[in-house]
């Protein structure tokens, strides 16, 4: 499982898209570090620009990457190894790759800039955690999508679709939902529906630490008012880890059924 | 050594085996014969435990494989399409492969062989289809397994390639091991193999010497006993 992890990993980092990847983030968090000195309005700005990204790139790649090594993964499928232990030797090449470029393009500049000398170390911590998490959870819904659908364009339409539906059309279908039932007391549903959207959730969580109200949105004041920032930050977390353990179980059991 | 009862596979609607019994054992080479879509490659995926029977069972060294991985410590295959990470080196890809089963490898005598000693360090995108193919077979045939499985061996290769393989088998074979091998070429086939099983349509029509087949269908050659045998089906 190593040797497979090990050459999954140096077949990643020396695809020239990662290397477009990271080299976007190096850009990016220089540009912005030249235009606005003060680190909480750089780390604000990143935050965005990350939740934006990180799912989408995750997703893509994570599915193009699949596919792409399809035939080699059934040469290895012939070898004395189980089926799971490929796989997620395969997943975690691409997953930890993926984190590399984020801690890369977003950490090198920040560390010149000096972030370890001002009071934001710990938001920018959770910044980069955050990015990686969502990196780890959407390659691996890629991964699931992949496996399910042995199809290259039907794959990458529905993995396309599934990043459209978390990053853009979700919340607008809660803004919707909770209009809708504005006479209701809705403290719990809107917690609820922040819990099903993993890229909410890295949002919240971030906006938590930075304590800016008016950017926390409806959901992130709820949870603050309601659980508290600590349990809340607690909630999320533990969300955020069975984002990753729920889409392992369901790539556990199609693995196990499936024909290559 | 593989024991095959009552095998189907199900595709939806769709019957690829229809049942398949085989006792495919001894030493020698056989060929997996068959028309596109008789079911070969499904075949060769369920005893490779890539493809999950939809009935039936299989033994490998009298043992059920279903669930298991270890046995296939004793099996090499290569399969018909080759397709590698692009941004490893082919000498990478050759270590990696050589991780999974234990024992003495023999890369260094199989690159000397196919003359791929100045390819091992170009990344495999830089590779042609015929040294591709090659560093197929190398990482196929590098562990000395008892038994070889082969789909279409000889695609991509040039004609000095393909009678090094085919020289390189022969000692295998000699050395008692069991090759199995599908091919589509039918002059690989008959100057390879003793045995002949011919899959139509997910069932064996015929399974048994090649001479037995040159003479119950009358043929020269193997193409035109095959030819024959396909006549006689389909009529």
């Amino acid at each position: 499982m190593n040797s497979v992890l090990k050459y999954s990993f140096y077949e990643m980092i020396r695809s020239r898209w990662l290397f477009i990847y990271t080299g976007f983030y190096l850009l990016v968090s220089v540009a912005l570090i030249m235009l606005s000195g003060d680190s909480t309005k750089v780390l604000i700005s990143l935050s965005n620009i990350t939740l934006g990204i990180t799912p989408m790139v995750g997703i893509l790649f994570g599915t193009n990457y699949y596919y792409n090594s399809r035939e080699f993964i059934q040469l290895l499928l012939c070898q004395p190894i189980s089926r799971w232990k490929i796989f997620s030797a395969f997943y975690m090449g691409l997953a930890i790759a993926l984190c590399l470029s984020i801690i890369v393009g977003i950490g090198l500049p920040l560390t010149f800039m000096g972030i370890f000398k001002s009071g934001n170390v710990s938001l920018f911590f959770i910044l980069i955690a955050m990015a990686c998490m969502l990196s780890i959870i959407f390659s691996l819904l890629a991964f699931l999508i992949a496996v399910k659908f042995d199809n290259k364009v039907k794959g990458l339409s529905i993995a396309v679709l599934l990043w459209l539906f978390f990053a853009i059309i979700y919340d607008g279908l809660v803004l919707l939902t909770l209009l809708v039932l504005k006479d209701y007391p809705l403290d719990k549903l809107t917690i609820s529906l922040m819990l099903a959207n993993p890229i909410d959730l890295a949002r919240v969580l971030i906006l938590l630490k930075l304590d800016i109200s008016a950017m926390m949105g409806y959901t992130g004041a709820v949870l603050s008012k309601f659980i508290g920032k600590s349990l809340g930050s607690l909630l999320i977390v533990l969300s955020l880890l069975l984002w990753t353990l729920i889409p392992l179980g369901i790539l556990r059991k199609i693995l196990n059924s499936k024909d290559f | 050594m593989i024991e095959i009862k009552q095998l189907q596979k199900k595709y939806h609607k769709l019957v690829v085996l229809k049942g398949i019994d085989l006792d495919i054992s001894g030493r020698g080479v056989i060929a997996l014969l068959g028309p596109n879509g008789s079911g070969k490659t499904t075949l060769i995926k369920c005893i490779l435990g890539m493809v999950l029977p939809s009935g039936g069972q299989i033994f490998f060294n009298g043992e059920n494989i279903k669930g298991k991985n270890e046995y296939r410590n004793d099996i090499d295959y290569l399969p018909q399409i080759a397709q590698f990470p692009e941004n490893l080196s082919a000498i990478e890809i050759i270590e990696l492969m050589k991780s999974f089963k234990q024992g003495e490898t023999r890369e260094k005598a199989l690159i000397e062989l196919f003359g791929l000693e100045r390819e091992l360090e170009k990344k495999m995108m830089n590779l042609s289809g015929g040294n591709r193919q090659k560093i197929n077979l190398v990482i196929a045939l590098m562990h000395d397994s008892p038994v070889i499985i082969l789909d279409e061996p000889s695609t991509g290769l040039d004609p000095l390639s393909i009678t090094r393989l085919k020289s390189f088998l022969r000692n295998e074979s000699n050395r008692g091991k069991l090759i199995l091998l599908t091919t589509h070429i039918m002059s690989l086939a008959e100057g390879m193999a003793e045995k002949v099983i011919f899959l139509l349509d997910g069932r064996i029509r015929f399974n048994g010497m090649m001479t037995e087949l040159l003479d119950m269908q009358g043929g020269q050659d193997l193409e035109s006993s095959i030819a024959q045998l396909l006549d006689n089906e389909t009529v």
